[in-house]
């Protein structure tokens, strides 16, 4: 039983998604309970993965219809023919991530969302995206990626235009669907080139075999461009603004997901499929390059998406922006990781700073999940208080929901990377190790983290500040439990981040770290 | 030969899609385009798969002829899968953009551009 824990991480979505609708047509309330406990079960079975992968260092494969799923290749055969998921420390980190912001989202939609026939519709939907999104974390089968990734983008891109007699939402869900596509098409031509040449899609066997021939660096510029489409790096962000303002509050933090876990996939990539290179091969992949290219995507990314940030007047539209912008500091992370990583120096830089830059890349990368979805929550209860997300009429929220006030300055000060919140402790370590690899990069780093804490002042002293105006409030009730619920449970888990740094570093990082990264 | 002429095929294919996704404005004319792009990496996956005097893969016909060669099996599984994603995809992007027409009147992308979006 213990041993098909993955596989139920990504059936009890799927399945509980098609069983949902037909419960809530007589019990709507019975619904959202069963799909509470079959989402906090899903963390569950999660967390109850972590002795294994983190503390004994293992790595789980699992071998979809395989007599013994955890036999990876069959015997008699040197190379895997099935589906396999794996699941190392960097997929957990993945796959826990999902599992919280999932369940928070699901909390805080049961109220923010009315009740009525459509409501059915929205569950069916989420459970797809959340199967969607724990496979892609999953998987090491570049093809059933993909599937994946279109089942993702798919539901999405429903739930982006969920509110279908409004003006815009359509139109930004067919932006996304255009998007996501157009991604997953270019994706799949680079999932064909690597096909070609191997004739298998296990990411395993294909990093084995790699040759580093033109056919292969082709393929890494698709998959690297897909990636980085889909999580919105600064020449491909025109799409961000348009549908994360437009979705539904909770939608906009499961879109917000799907892109970081697109940004994991990237690494994923980058390290165990077109990294780890067997010694000798001459003209290979250049990493020093490829680092330089994903660090050029971040400081664009971060560069230019608080400048954008800095002269909207649309709350959703500015934390869209800023949500470009902090992707960008996970780049930067991980993209210096990248590029020291395989120099002559035999690893030597890696160990200096490389890890502790990487450390910092996916230590952001949680907690930029966790706050991050956090403030597009309140965004939602801005939205629902005022009914409009325009700045410049919405004031003196702070006299009529002190609880918002104090999760939305929470969230602030964590992304603008103030302590004791857990935006700092990452910030911290990107700064430290990316100054010694280019000191100009780290200070553009620092420059941006002010400009994010400029631009959230803006919007709490706008919104949250000033006197008392009763009229301009339009949905005057008591905050609903299930949205409280929700903001509290990512505020709870930014706070304790920021205040024991050091266990999720060692505990879940690092290991995470070196499951990905094999100097030889 | 033929499989050079097939690849060039693929190429012009993907580029034509993503040019007319460029510089087309009508909405369904968008998702036409997405759809060739689609063909364009089924042609390439069954292009991959093809090998010349070969039969289809099906078991029952392995033993019988001994220098047999068969396609490749894997590549027929993923584009049918693919068509079907490919079918979802259209089909809720077409119902988008009929709703998007509903709710603004318009299919041009030019005309949908300042549809409630202050910069």
């Amino acid at each position: 039983m213990s041993k098909h824990i993955p596989a139920f991480i990504i059936t009890i979505p799927l399945l509980l998604a098609f069983l949902l609708p037909v419960i809530g047509r007589s019990a709507p309330r019975l619904r959202n309970l069963l799909a509470l406990v079959a989402l906090g079960m899903v963390n569950i079975l999660i967390f109850s993965l972590i002795p294994e992968v983190f503390i004994h260092g293992k790595t789980i494969f699992y071998a979809f219809g395989a007599a013994d799923p955890l036999m990876a290749v069959p015997e008699g055969l040197d190379f895997p023919v099935r589906i396999l998921l794996k699941i190392d420390s960097f997929a957990m980190i993945l796959a826990i991530v999902v599992g919280i912001v999932s369940l928070s989202s699901f909390l805080f939609s049961i109220d923010f969302i009315e009740e009525d026939s459509r409501k059915n519709y929205y569950t069916i939907i989420f459970f797809l995206l959340v199967a969607g999104l724990f496979g892609m974390s999953f998987t090491n089968d570049l093809f059933n990626f993909f599937v994946f990734l279109e089942l993702a983008s798919i539901s999405g891109g429903a739930l982006v235009s969920f509110v279908t007699f409004k003006k815009s939402p359509p139109y930004a869900g067919f932006k996304y669907l255009l998007v996501s596509t157009l991604a997953s098409t270019l994706f799949l031509v680079g999932v064909a080139l690597c096909y070609a040449q191997y004739g298998s899609f296990n990411m395993n066997y294909i990093n084995s075999v790699l040759n580093h021939s033109l056919l292969d660096k082709l393929a890494l510029i698709f998959i690297l461009a897909a990636l980085a489409f889909k999580a919105g790096a600064v020449p491909m962000h025109m799409w961000i603004p348009d549908t994360y303002s437009e979705a539904p509050a909770p939608i906009t933090i499961m879109l917000k997901t799907t892109g970081l876990i697109c940004l994991g996939v990237l690494f994923k990539v980058s390290f165990s499929l077109f990294g780890n290179p067997v010694p000798g091969i001459v003209n290979g992949i250049n990493h020093l390059t490829l680092g330089w290219i994903i660090i050029i995507l971040g400081v664009l990314s971060m560069f230019v998406g608080v400048t954008m940030a800095l002269v909207q007047h649309d709350v959703k539209r500015l934390m869209a922006y800023h949500s470009v912008s902090q992707t960008g500091y996970i780049l930067l992370g991980v993209g210096v990781g990248v590029a020291v990583y395989t120099k002559a120096d035999g690893g030597a830089a890696f160990k200096a700073f490389g890890s502790m830059a990487m450390a910092g890349g996916i230590f952001h990368f949680i907690n930029n999940a966790f706050y991050k979805s956090l403030l597009f929550l309140t965004s939602g209860v801005m939205e629902k208080r005022f009914g409009t997300r325009d700045l410049n009429s919405m004031i003196g929220m702070a006299h009529r929901d002190t609880f918002t006030t104090v999760i939305f300055m929470i969230g602030a000060l964590a992304i603008s990377g103030i302590p004791p919140f857990n935006g700092f402790a990452s910030k911290l370590l990107i700064y430290e190790s990316v100054y010694k690899f280019h000191p100009l990069l780290a200070i553009i780093a620092m420059f941006v983290s002010v400009m994010t804490l400029a631009s959230f002042m803006k919007v709490f002293y706008s919104a949250f500040l000033g006197p008392r105006r009763e009229d301009l409030i339009v949905d005057k009730r008591k905050l609903p439990m299930g949205m409280g619920l929700g903001m509290l449970i990512l505020a709870v888990l930014v706070v304790l981040l920021g205040l024991f740094p050091d266990l999720v570093i060692n505990n879940l990082v690092g290991p995470a770290i070196s499951g990905l990264v094999n100097i030889r | 030969m033929a499989d050079f002429f097939l690849y060039i095929t693929v190429v012009f294919l993907i580029f034509m899609s993503v040019s007319a996704i460029c510089y087309k404005t009508n909405l369904i004319k968008i998702v036409i385009a997405l759809n060739i792009a689609a063909s364009a990496v089924n042609l390439f996956f069954i292009t991959l798969a093809y090998r010349s005097d070969s039969t289809a893969p099906i078991f029952t016909l392995a033993p019988a002829l001994k220098d047999l060669k068969m396609v490749l099996p894997s590549p027929q599984a993923l584009i049918l899968t693919n068509i079907v994603i490919g079918f979802a995809t259209s089909a809720l992007m077409l119902t988008v953009a009929v709703l998007t027409y509903r709710n603004n009147g318009t299919l041009d992308i030019r005309k949908l551009k300042g549809v409630e979006d202050n910069e």
